[in-house]
């Protein structure tokens, strides 16, 4: 325990355990699923624990270990695409403002600052009215990004502005080389540890965003994710009826995902702070 | 002069997040895949039953009002912000007609920035003051066992908490309210009582969610202070350990968490809108989702820009604490 907090790479181990259990779960589970758990009445409603049905079943007769493993696994391609494009769009637009400079510079960094203070709930929850009550997950994918991309983007034009006054850059460029290959080259290795970390923390938040405005029934109710099962368990009354395995087990996975996604990111952020110290 | 220029800088970062967000809202219903004034129709016309071609037709043009849809797409634009930032109006509500927008709104706001402003003092006192303690002492078993906490607990999401607490204290132990239900007569303690009684759960989720963050940040701000020359010459001079924490520390380490209370802002909203709606809270979330099951546009369209004004709004005044704390922007 005493090393847990005072070590990053402890801290980071932990992470990683938690994520590859959750990813196991959601990455590998859902090939050896014996029947589609979205389809209703396929198995005997409202079931405890059994060795046909290891979590028991739901209300609506699925299957609740099978249909957690889908909820898992459309979290996390939800999560980790929202991250990725975030991440490139977010490095992208940073790495220029901050290394052009001027005009450009100003408005995107208005544009980040403005995109950072703008509530995404709400605005998710007009596009799902907007859909005819439901959004589906890609245009929650693609409105998550939306609103994601300036913070990895302001972090790292912060990067960019002070590695442009460095002398080993000043040296690449005095010696002829071309200003993308003076970032992809010698910038951007800097940044890469803070975009690891940006990048856990945004499939962190979009998993969230999603599945907040999934338990209030307005995320696509036609796909599983951990969301949209605690909506269905919370609609059937799943906690008067004491059928707690079918609420509680999408809750428990959601906060193990997100201890370990938390526990990772700060480790590298740590990581890198340390080494840009260093430097 | 460095003051001027940052009430100057601050206020157009403001005006770009309104410009911003007010053209997302604009646009957002062109692009949407259905014609909202249609589906709006079918929908009021399958909850009211029959209604007359006249009343269609009426309804159609308040409709195509509130979405701005008539003349050229410039002066829909103009219209839209005259009427965010200039009228005030959003029309009346379709599902509890006649009453103004408006009116619906300006009842919820004071619950919003009541839970949401109590809630985020209690967690942002809280935690700056645990995680000093414990980045004051961070090898301590005390100092370990409360970042532990703050890890565990600042990743769950609001309504994950919110949930867990109407579990435990609404059904298994029924000390408090599963639904919102405010009694008493304006002005009495008995409103008061209940309108604490009522608020303590959701509070309290919020509370949760967010002090761990407190704790995690103020603490790692501690322990850099404390390896500062400053800090040390202050030792060395024999100052005690509370004058080093409240005048050394303290004020070095608030700063950052005053940026970081800006940044949340609009999370700390998210969840509060989340945990209204749990808990049965009259405030702008639920508002907002009782305007999204009955289909209420002009009711959806006036408290989603209220949303963005609002946070766009206190992210300010916060930011506006700054040189209240930092004597360099005061000063420079």
């Amino acid at each position: 325990m005493r090393a847990l907090f005072q070590d990053n790479p402890f801290r980071l181990y932990i992470g990683l355990a938690l994520l590859l259990i959750v990813s196991a779960i959601g990455l590998v589970l859902p090939w050896f699923t014996p029947v589609d758990p979205l389809e209703w009445y396929t198995a005997p409603r409202n079931q405890g624990p059994s060795g046909a049905h290891p979590l028991g079943t739901t209300s609506l007769g699925q299957d609740i270990f099978w249909l957690l493993t889908w909820a898992v696994r459309n979290s996390l391609i939800l999560g980790v695409s929202v991250a990725f494009l975030s991440t490139l769009i977010g490095v992208f637009l940073g790495l220029t403002a901050g290394y052009v400079g001027g005009g450009l510079d100003r408005f995107l960094s208005f544009l980040m600052d403005a995109l950072i203070c703008i509530p995404t709930l709400p605005i998710l929850i007009l596009l799902a009215a907007l859909f005819g009550g439901q959004l589906s997950l890609v245009a929650a994918g693609v409105a998550l990004v939306v609103f994601n991309w300036p913070f990895p983007g302001r972090q790292v034009r912060a990067v960019a502005l002070s590695m442009r006054e460095r002398e080993f850059v000043n040296v690449a460029w005095f010696s002829g080389e071309r200003r993308s290959r003076i970032l992809t080259r010698h910038i951007f290795p800097y940044i890469a540890g803070w975009s690891a970390a940006n990048f856990i923390n945004t499939v962190l938040v979009a998993i969230a965003t999603e599945s907040a405005l999934a338990v209030i029934g307005l995320s696509s109710a036609s796909q599983a994710t951990v969301g949209t099962m605690i909506y269905w368990a919370l609609k059937y009354q799943a906690l008067l009826g004491e059928r707690y395995i079918w609420i509680g087990a999408p809750v428990v996975v959601i906060v193990a995902l997100f201890i370990g996604l938390f526990l990772m990111s700060s480790g590298l952020a740590m990581r890198s702070s340390e080494r840009r110290m260093s430097i | 002069m460095r003051l001027v220029n940052f009430i100057a800088g601050r206020i157009a970062v403001y005006v770009m997040v309104l410009a911003v967000g007010m053209t997302i809202l604009f646009f957002v219903p062109r692009f949407a895949p259905t014609d909202p004034v249609d589906a709006m129709l079918a929908k009021i016309a399958v909850q009211s039953g029959y209604m007359d071609a006249s009343q269609v037709d009426a309804l159609r043009a308040s409709l195509s009002d509130t979405f701005g849809l008539d003349g050229s797409l410039l002066e829909q634009y103009g219209a839209f912000l005259r009427r965010v930032f200039v009228e005030f109006d959003f029309g009346p509500s379709l599902s509890m007609y006649p009453t103004p927008v408006m009116e619906l709104i300006s009842n919820a706001l004071p619950w919003t920035f009541g839970l949401l402003f109590s809630a985020t003092i209690i967690a942002w006192v809280l935690g700056n003051f645990v995680g000093l303690l414990a980045g004051w002492k961070p090898n301590s078993n005390a100092g370990r066992a409360m970042e532990g906490l703050a890890i565990c607990l600042y990743p769950i999401p609001y309504y994950i908490v919110a949930l867990i607490l109407s579990v435990l204290f609404s059904y298994v132990w029924a000390i408090f309210p599963l639904t919102t239900t405010i009694r008493g007569a304006p002005w009495s303690w008995d409103l008061v009582r209940s309108i604490v009684w009522n608020s303590f759960l959701p509070a309290m989720a919020i509370v949760i969610t967010t002090f761990g963050w407190w704790i995690i940040s103020v603490k790692a701000q501690t322990q850099a202070l404390k390896e500062e020359e400053f800090v040390r010459y202050a030792r060395l001079k024999g100052l005690s350990d509370a004058r080093l924490l409240g005048r050394y520390i303290l004020p070095n380490a608030l700063l950052p968490q005053i940026t970081f209370l800006a940044l949340q802002i609009g999370l700390m909203f998210n969840g509060s809108l989340i945990t209204e709606i749990i808990f049965d809270y009259p405030g702008l979330g639920l508002l907002i989702y009782k305007a999204v099951l009955q289909g209420d546009y002009n009711l959806l369209m006036g408290t989603i820009s209220l949303s963005i004004v609002a946070v766009a709004t206190a992210t300010m005044i916060i930011d506006f604490l700054y040189p209240l704390i930092d004597p360099r922007i005061r000063h420079g």
